[in-house]
């Protein structure tokens, strides 16, 4: 039996939290302008958080279970960030009080800006954005208003390699750029030629993930940066992969001018089931003056018993604001927890046993399953998820098939130059007896695929729920439960 | 403090698989001269000592819970019932992502396509997106709609002046340096939706206002939604959530997109965020709104299920051709709303509503009684009000707090003559007593 919707529980006249009524004198309600009609539901609170409980049970989590994610890095994320996110202070602070009263939330927000430029070897950090998609935009649009500081508006173009996010296309689009595709080589590295083909006076930037979504580190990152800097392109790093990076190398060393970080990836803020994210994004010394702000600064220095004055600082050509107030304040203190536990060693120590796990599965799995390219790899690893001489089994069929043994699938169909893509991501955090268990699990469905393909193609079977019907959804849409609109 | 459980064991074992002889060498595609960064960062602390550590930042802070407070200005200070933090805490929500795997998946889904149904009945509009960042960025993208609803063409938005500064602030960081025109901003700000009439023409795509506005005020704005649909305009509408509780819906006034700030619906001032932006539309328009879309299905075994759907829309598919970039939302804020509003229910919002409305009018009527005071407008106003000092705002704040109360957002910041106005707000958290207190010492202050 399928958990009822909230609208079909509860019952007419039923209250849940009530609150208390008004200890001021009544005045008349707004003429006019007084609804007639609140169609909310009406559950005791037994009702509501006994449905909201059981529908949680209908999810994989971290902490339920492996989550190979690629791309996401679904690592373990520390209990206590949600106590120190918690802290009075903190989570009853109004972003509107005046600094002189914020002096805590300054302070973590000002040590959380220079811990990502010394993690990233960058000049400045913005903390607004509020996903990594808003830290693109925020880094885009810093590259285009620099240009036009320049006077040269006729850089027109952002190009970003086949095997990119999504999200770079669209940033760039929605900041008036036009996209050029740039191809990869067979070591899956941007192909360095066609790069340089486009390198002229009408180039704005080029949007590098590195190590890329395929895994693996970009083994002419230098001669590519070279190349767009010489043709006074600016080069947008997609931090989405930081984790194969801490401690191992510094993207603002490498020429990077502006990288957003995921502070819900690498820096264990909760993925919360599709966010909140956190996307701060760090600059290059000729970026500063642009970034989203305001950000903090001191205004006075400490002394030996006195720590220093924060305050607000605008930078002084901001690109202006990327949302209300400061960004996802929360998630800075979870990601300023994290950090403070690792320190410099612990931090390289992340990246290492990432890279290792990564490496590990490569190694296991393939000759089962194809590595379309076959080097050492970083944080994870991309495999086909298909044979030729298994035709009708697809990356689908092999995702589906993993749930039965308990795992969440890898990412399938990203990124989308490798055919049947199967992109996963370990993470630091998990095992060696769980990659087994994970490496004995797809063996095993490989040798299905060809002696029982059927098995797979109608999976998954131990789940409580079976392949949901897309194109009825898409076809015959509803968004919405029914609601009742008279009463 | 490390989260890595390999031992050495492991480690040896791992690398003998992988071929290499050290972890070191899994990294020489890294340039030498690069590779290996020391990192200049605090000795790392144990779990206790990271705790202590935070304690103590964070008791630098003097927060709304340790003063008196009336300051609201786009960020409200609401009792939360504590069923709400208790599923937010959930491992099986926090820690799970987007949900692209829909059979191990449906906890997150149907949560969803709740929240979707319960922001359609609050606003009286026919669908909601599954988030957006906060207030602001939806506002943003009900503009990106308009343009997209209107092929491009259409390319003047009007700006109510009564929307929120920092939101107005965000549209222009998106849209500035694109084809659009902004027009509205500097009308008078006692003119009311009126005067906004009169800028719509032929041109015009969107109308942009808020309910209530920055200002607190509550207009009904069915005749400025028929104005703009009669040029072909299309109104969209930043509203309070909380509002919604008691005042009529913008859906039923004819609005084409509502958005606003989800934050008063159970979830914690933390200093501006993580908040919850609200999308929402009209049917006809579903293809041209942002973010994830969650619709109902059956699975194989016929049982009835939910899974993210019209993501031709989005970015993994469209790439520079999606109608926006948005990808990671506000998923577990969207949780904490969902929670709120099935707890509280119908009648519990409407008890929140009602309280805020009767106590910030309270605050409001003695706070005019006082001498040198006045209310800056005469309009209808929800939880919040503008009031006039004698003594400049930021002044009269600096008393206050000297007394432990945080007084309203002192205007003087957005607005430069309005440098003895501050904004005040007061929600069911306020009891009469500590209004009482406000005004007492409004009396006392103003004039000393
Ligand atoms: C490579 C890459 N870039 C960008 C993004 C976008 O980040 P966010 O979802 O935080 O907006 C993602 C995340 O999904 C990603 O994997």
């Amino acid at each position: 039996m399928p958990e009822p919707l909230i609208y079909d529980l509860g019952a007419p006249g039923r209250t849940g939290v009530n609150m208390p009524a008004p200890d001021v004198p009544l005045v008349d309600l707004p003429a006019g302008l007084v609804r007639e009609n609140l169609p909310l539901p009406e559950l005791s609170e037994l009702e509501a958080l006994r449905h909201l409980t059981r529908l949680s049970q209908l999810n994989h989590s971290i902490l339920t279970g492996f989550y190979p994610l690629g791309s996401c890095t679904m690592k373990y994320n520390p209990i206590v960030n949600e106590e120190t996110a918690r802290l009075g202070g903190f989570a009853h602070a109004h972003p509107l009080q005046p600094a002189e009263m914020m002096q805590g939330s300054l302070a973590v927000m000002y040590h959380l800006q220079e811990w990502l430029k010394e993690i990233g070897g960058f000049a400045a950090v913005s903390l607004q954005p509020a996903a990594g998609a808003q830290g693109e935009l925020a880094g885009v649009l810093m590259i285009r208003a620099y240009h036009a500081s320049r006077g040269e508006t006729q850089r027109n173009k952002v190009l970003i390699p086949d095997s990119a996010h999504g999200t770079n296309p669209a940033t760039s689009a929605m900041s008036g750029y036009r996209v050029v595709e740039i191809p990869s080589d067979a070591r899956g590295n941007l192909d360095l030629e066609a790069l340089k083909a486009e390198c002229d006076d009408t180039l704005a930037a080029l949007m590098l993930t590195n190590p890329n979504t395929l895994g693996l580190f970009e083994e002419q990152v230098q001669e590519a940066i070279e190349a767009v800097h010489a043709a006074g392109g600016l080069v947008y790093g997609d931090g989405a992969n930081m984790n194969a990076l801490l401690g191992i190398a510094r993207p603002g060393d490498l020429g990077v001018d502006v990288l957003h970080y995921n502070l819900h990836k690498t820096f264990t803020t909760p993925h919360g089931g599709g966010g909140p994210g956190s996307g701060p994004v760090g600059v290059a010394a000729h970026l500063a003056d642009f970034l989203p702000g305001p950000i903090v600064g001191i205004e006075e220095e400490g002394s030996e018993e006195m720590g220093p004055v924060y305050g607000w600082h605008q930078p002084p050509k901001s690109i202006g604001r990327l949302k209300a107030f400061h960004g996802q304040f929360g998630m800075h203190v979870r990601a300023f927890t994290y950090i403070l536990m690792q320190g410099a060693e612990g931090l390289r120590s992340v990246a290492e046993h990432a890279v290792l796990n990564g490496n590990y599965l490569r190694v296991k799995l393939q000759g089962a399953y194809k590595v379309p390219y076959d080097r050492v790899c970083m944080h994870e690893v991309v495999l086909e998820g298909r044979w030729a001489d298994a035709p009708d089994i697809h990356a689908l069929d092999i995702a589906k098939r993993l749930m039965d043994f308990g795992f969440h699938p890898p990412t399938n169909y990203f990124p989308l130059i490798v055919r049947e893509a199967l992109m996963i991501e370990p993470t630091e955090t998990e095992s060696k007896e769980v990659l087994d268990a994970f490496v004995d699990a797809m063996l095993k469905i490989a040798e299905e695929a060809h002696t029982n393909p059927e098995l797979l193609q109608q999976a998954p079977h131990t789940t409580k729920y079976g392949r949901m019907d897309e194109v009825k959804a898409a076809r015959q849409l509803v968004l919405c439960c029914e609601i009742p609109r008279e009463q | 403090m490390t989260f890595v459980p390999h031992t050495e064991r492991d480690r040896q074992q791992m690398l003998e698989a992988i071929g290499v002889k050290s972890i070191a060498d899994l990294f020489s595609a890294v340039p030498q001269k690069f590779r290996f960064p020391k990192l200049n960062l605090p000795a790392p602390l144990t779990e206790m000592e990271a705790l202590g550590e935070l304690k103590g930042i964070a008791d630098a802070n003097e927060s709304a819970d340790d003063l008196v407070s009336f300051l609201g200005a786009g960020a409200y200070h609401h009792y939360i019932p504590a069923g709400v933090d208790s599923i937010l805490r959930r491992g099986e929500y926090y820690t799970a992502y987007t949900p692209y795997q829909p059979e191990i998946s449906q906890g997150t889904l149907q949560a969803i396509f709740e929240y979707q149904s319960l922001i359609v009945a609050l606003t009286g509009m026919e669908v909601s997106n599954a988030s957006h960042y906060d207030g602001a960025t939806a506002l943003a993208e009900a503009v990106n709609m308009s343009r997209a609803i209107h092929r491009g063409g259409r390319n003047k938005i009007i700006l109510s002046p009564g929307i929120h500064p920092q939101y107005r602030a965000v549209v222009h960081t998106y849209e500035d340096g694109g084809d659009l025109q902004f027009v509205g901003e500097d009308l008078d700000l006692s003119a009311g939706p009126d005067a906004l009439i009169d800028l719509i023409d032929e041109q015009t795509g969107l109308v942009c206002v808020a309910y209530p506005d920055f200002f607190g005020r509550v207009y009904d704005y069915t005749k400025l939604a028929e104005a703009a649909h009669a040029k072909g305009a299309l109104l969209a509408v930043s509203a309070n959530p909380t509002a919604l509780g008691l005042l009529k819906p913008p859906g039923e006034m004819g609005a084409d997109i509502v958005t606003g700030e989800g934050q008063p619906l159970g979830i914690p001032l933390s200093f501006g965020g993580p908040y919850l932006g609200i999308l929402t539309t009209r049917n006809q328009y579903v293809r041209q709104i942002a973010g994830r879309l969650v619709g109902e299905t059956v699975d194989n075994r016929g049982q009835r299920g939910f899974v993210l759907t019209l993501s031709t829309r989005e970015q993994h598919i469209k790439r520079e051709k999606a109608s926006s970039n948005i990808c990671t939302n506000q998923g577990l804020m969207m949780l904490a709303a969902t929670t709120y509003l099935s707890l509280l229910g119908k009648s519990g919002l409407r008890q929140v509503a009602e309280s805020c409305f009767h106590k910030a009018h309270y605050a409001a009527a003695e706070i005019s009684k006082l001498k040198g005071f006045g209310l800056k407008f005469k309009d209808a106003f929800f939880h919040e009000f503008v009031i006039e000092s004698p003594i400049p705002a930021a002044e009269l704040n600096l008393r206050l707090l000297e007394r432990g109360i945080i007084d309203g957002y002192d205007l003087g910041n957005d607005y430069s003559d309005m440098q003895n106005c501050v904004l005040l707000a007061v929600t069911e958290l306020n009891s009469k007593e500590e209004i009482d207190y406000l005004v007492e010492t409004l009396a006392e202050v103003a004039h000393a």
